[in-house]
Parts: structure tokens; C-alpha cells; sequence
């Protein structure tokens, strides 16, 4: 009795432990970040242009450019996403067709994002002529994250109980008018969400837009869809490994680490605040 | 007989349901008369649920169920390739076995099947939501809050809403699924003073498990086994003297 007891204890903390270490891990990585980012940021860093090839001045052109480019990735793909994941759920019959597509869908969620940035190159920089811009990134981009849109979308969907459907059905509603007015309401906040954190992995991405958008060094801003543009994850890549002194400038890049950062975070924070004020007004 | 004495409101004729390659209903006839309450009775799984739901095409959602035979409302095949299916359903209400207001405001709940069919001006709205509200006795119970959610409302009274919410459509026919097995003995009390109040003026269709309820509330009666109709008749002579042996066993509680 009291060694199964022992091993108990053994067997709770152990996982505990393991649990907390990840926890410090990560708190670790932002403790580092933050430590060494904060220093380096100021109005000037943020508001300004970089100079010497980034190794002074600021970063401006980099976070509008990230931010043109979740834009554009979702302007994109969160109407193909969501209508993809409406015919997915609500219309399509239960075949091998919608089957092989469902897996389709969930293979391309796999598909390393280096490759979706040479198909992006292949067909819309190259084939399509976009040249390496704006449009050709968010439409990448777009690509990169439509399984995650319709995957979680299809999700918020089902997750709208069946007696909804049945309930506005049966009132002579036709199925259109059921689905736009009893259970979209309903499954926006999810599908949304779920969209938006999609988006904010990919706001973070290299490979992707280093093939299809992004500027090394451009302290211009964009003033078309079919201009080059820099972005934060592209502009540390060569802080950090490109640049001729990369030793030298360690605080630039901590401080474009941390904006990044703080830009997913908000991006996803500003998501789940989002849900969690639609779900109060509806609760089932 | 008393049934030659109404109008059949239902005509059910050789009926065959099918989900998939199952068989769950057997060459159903029926005669269903208006403005009565006509009770489906039987065990669970025996099909009582699946015809009434073959009444407003409520299986055609589900994949793969298949009807053969007529189903005739006021004498017009509704599994005809003509029938508009939308227009079908609004003709008949239905209440469901679990209680379905929809995340909305009492108010909203109400409105949604007048303003589905067009109707926007908001007295017109207010007025239907107010009289279908008194119908289904519960307007002096959320008169003061129509705006507030529906999911604040008992249990008992969600099913009153959604009953209100039923004839908002102005119906002729009301289809009861077990509308009261999810309710406290007293909600269910009122449920049924409601049906026998509402028979006036609609033709009420109600599955029930429980036979009691359907002695309370229903002028006729079908009980159902296995797929078949084994016995239709009013409800006093199937209760009192049932022609069939399985029908007794199943009133007096030998099986089921």
C-alpha cells in the first residue's frame, strides 16, 4: 500500500516537473527576448527607415510590410477558406470524393512551408508575372494557411449543434437562409479565430515570402501590390545571419525579434478576445 | 366510426421508409383527421419518430433515406418532384423532443420564421410574437423581457417558445416529437392543457412514450412496432379494447 503510494508520488511529479520545465523553456525564450529586445527599441527604431543596410536606423518599412502581407493573406484566404469549409460541411455528401479531398486538405497542412514558397515562386511570380511582390506573397502566404483555415473552420461549424439546422428547417427556412442565418452567427467566432491564428504562424514565416516577396534591404515604402516590400521574419534572417557584422548588431536584432513577437501575440490575443465577446452574446 | 365523420387532413398511403438499404417503416396506411390530436404510441425504436418526421420531409436532410407509397396533405402528394418543400414545411410546425430555442432573443426566436417568409414591418412582428406568445401560454411570463436571451428561459418554458415559435409560421399542422420527455411533471401538465387548447385550430400530430400523455391529450390513437402499424382507432376504444394482442401487451405493460 504505501510503495504504490510512493510510486504515485513519483509518477505525479515526475510529470509535473516535466510539464513546468517546458513552461520555463519558453518563459526562458521570451525572458531572453524581451531582456535584450526592450533596450533596443525606440520611436525612432519603430517609426523610422534602416540605414547601413540595417545595421542602424529602424525598422518601419519591415512591420508595414508584414503587416500588407497578413492583410493581403487574409483578404485572400479567408473567404476561400470559410466558403471551402461551408460546402465541406453543410453541403457535400458523405463520399470517397469529399473524403479524398478532406485528406488533401490535411496533406497540404503538412507541406513544408520552403515548398510553398517555390510553388508560389513557380505559379505566381514567374508564371503569372507578379514579379517578386506584395500580391505573390499574400497569395503564397494564402495557400500556406487555407488547410488551417478550413480545417478549423469545418470545426466551429460541426461544433454548431444539428437540432440548429433542424430547428430553422423546419420552419420553411431554405438551407441557405438556414446556414447564413442560424449557424454562421453561431460558428463565426470559431472559424475567425481559429483563421486568425492560422494567419499569425504565417506572419512569422521565411521561406514563403523569401522566394516570392520579400526585400533584403529597401528603404522604400510600397506603394503598389506589385512592389517587392521588407518584412520582420525576412529583415532578422539577414540581420542575423547575412549581415557582414552580425556579432556587432545583436541588439537590432533582438529588438526586431520582439516586435514580431509582439506582433503574433497581439494578432492572436486580439483573436481570442474576439471569441471569447461573440461567445457571451451566444451561448447555447 | 368516428373517423369517417372528419375531414382526413393525411393520407398515407402504402408507405415504405428506407434509411439506406434498412427497411424502418412497413406499408404504412393512415388516415390522419383534422383538427384532432392523433397520438403515435410504441416502444422505442419502432418507428413512430421516423413517420413523423416523413410528414415535413424532415428525413430528406439525413442521407440515403428513400420513401415509397404516397403521403398526401389535403390531397396533394408531397413526395411528388413538384412539391415545393420549403413551402411543405411551412405548413406544418414542429416541436422536437429536446427543446431548441436558437441563441437569440426571445423576441428573435418568434420573428424567425415570419421574417424568413417576408415580413418586415415590425408591427406586424410584434403583433404575430405577442398572439403566438398568448397561444402558447407564455406571454405573461416573459411579456416584460422579450428582448432578453431565450436560454435564460426553464426548461418548460423554452418548450413553450418553441411551440410559439411553431405557429409564429401559421401552420395547419403541429408535429409533436415526445415534446415533454425532457419536462418536470408540472411543465408537462401545461404542455399538454396547451395541446388540448391548440386542437382548435390545428391539426396536432404527437409521438409520446409516455401512454398516460396519450390517453390525457389524444383523440386517436396509433400504436407502431417494429417498423409496422399494428393498431389505429380512437384513443378510448385502444385503451379500453384493443383488437390486437400485441397492442394490449404493450398498454398493460408486458412489454416496451
Amino acid at each position: 500500500m504505501n510503495n504504490k503510494r510512493t510510486g504515485e508520488k513519483i509518477i505525479y511529479w515526475t510529470m509535473r516537473g516535466i510539464t513546468y520545465s517546458v513552461v520555463l523553456f519558453i518563459a526562458y525564450i521570451l525572458f531572453d527576448i524581451l531582456i535584450n529586445g526592450l533596450p533596443a527599441i525606440s520611436w525612432d527604431f519603430i517609426t523610422g527607415d534602416p540605414e547601413k543596410s540595417g545595421a542602424e536606423g529602424g525598422i518601419f518599412p519591415a512591420i508595414l510590410g508584414t503587416l500588407l502581407l497578413v492583410v493581403g493573406t487574409i483578404v485572400v484566404a479567408l473567404p476561400l477558406g470559410m466558403f471551402s469549409a461551408i460546402y465541406l460541411t453543410e453541403y457535400a455528401k458523405q463520399s470517397k470524393f469529399t473524403q479524398s479531398i478532406r485528406m488533401a486538405i490535411v496533406t497540404l497542412a503538412g507541406v513544408p512551408s520552403i515548398v510553398f514558397g517555390l510553388f508560389g515562386l513557380g505559379l505566381f511570380v514567374i508564371t503569372l508575372d507578379f514579379g517578386s511582390s506584395l500580391l505573390a506573397g499574400s497569395l503564397t502566404l494564402a495557400c500556406m494557411v487555407l488547410p488551417t483555415i478550413i480545417v478549423s473552420s469545418e470545426e466551429a461549424l460541426k461544433s454548431v449543434p444539428k437540432y440548429m439546422r433542424e430547428g430553422s428547417l423546419a420552419l420553411g427556412a431554405t438551407k441557405w437562409e438556414t446556414i447564413y442565418k442560424n449557424v454562421l452567427p453561431y460558428a463565426l467566432p470559431g472559424m475567425l479565430t481559429g483563421s486568425i491564428l492560422g494567419v499569425g504562424r504565417a506572419a512569422g514565416e521565411t521561406a514563403p515570402i523569401l522566394l516570392t516577396a520579400a526585400a533584403f534591404f529597401l528603404p522604400e515604402l510600397p506603394t503598389s501590390v506589385f512592389d517587392q516590400v521588407m518584412a520582420l521574419p525576412y529583415h532578422l534572417y539577414i540581420l542575423a545571419t547575412q549581415h557582414p557584422e552580425a556579432q556587432k548588431i545583436l541588439p537590432m536584432q533582438y529588438g526586431t525579434a520582439l516586435v514580431l513577437l509582439l506582433l503574433v501575440v497581439g494578432l492572436n490575443f486580439g483573436a481570442i478576445i474576439f471569441r471569447i465577446r461573440v461567445r457571451k452574446k451566444y451561448k447555447w | 366510426m368516428a373517423e369517417t365523420e372528419n375531414k382526413s387532413k393525411v393520407h398515407v398511403d402504402k408507405m415504405d421508409f428506407y434509411y439506406g438499404a434498412v427497411q424502418a417503416l412497413f406499408n404504412i396506411n393512415m388516415d390522419i383527421a383534422e383538427k384532432k390530436v392523433t397520438a403515435f404510441i410504441g416502444p422505442s425504436g419502432c418507428g413512430k419518430s421516423t413517420f413523423l418526421r416523413t410528414l415535413n420531409r424532415m428525413n430528406d436532410i439525413i442521407d440515403g433515406t428513400r420513401l415509397e407509397g404516397k403521403v398526401m396533405i389535403d390531397n396533394s402528394d408531397i413526395y411528388s418532384p413538384m412539391t415545393d418543400v420549403v413551402g411543405l414545411r411551412k405548413k406544418i410546425g414542429m416541436i422536437f423532443q429536446k427543446s431548441n430555442p436558437f441563441p437569440k432573443s426571445i423576441y428573435d426566436n418568434i420573428a424567425y420564421g415570419p421574417r424568413i417568409h417576408g415580413v418586415k414591418d415590425k408591427n406586424k412582428l410584434m403583433e404575430i410574437v405577442e398572439s403566438c406568445l398568448i397561444k402558447s401560454a407564455l406571454w405573461d411570463e416573459v411579456k416584460d423581457r422579450l428582448d432578453t436571451s431565450a436560454m435564460g428561459l426553464s426548461g418548460g418554458q423554452q418548450q413553450r417558445l418553441c411551440i410559439a415559435r411553431a405557429l409564429a409560421i401559421n401552420p395547419e399542422i403541429v408535429l409533436m416529437d415526445e415534446p415533454a420527455s425532457a419536462l418536470d411533471p408540472k411543465s408537462t401538465l401545461k404542455i399538454e392543457d396547451l395541446i388540448n387548447e391548440l386542437k382548435k385550430d390545428y391539426t396536432i400530430i404527437i409521438v409520446t412514450h409516455n401512454m398516460q400523455q396519450a390517453g390525457r391529450v389524444s383523440d386517436y390513437t396509433a400504436f407502431f412496432y417494429e417498423g409496422h402499424l399494428i393498431e389505429f382507432g380512437a384513443t378510448g376504444q385502444i385503451f379500453t379494447k384493443p383488437n390486437q394482442k400485441q397492442t394490449e401487451d404493450y398498454i398493460t405493460g408486458r412489454f416496451g
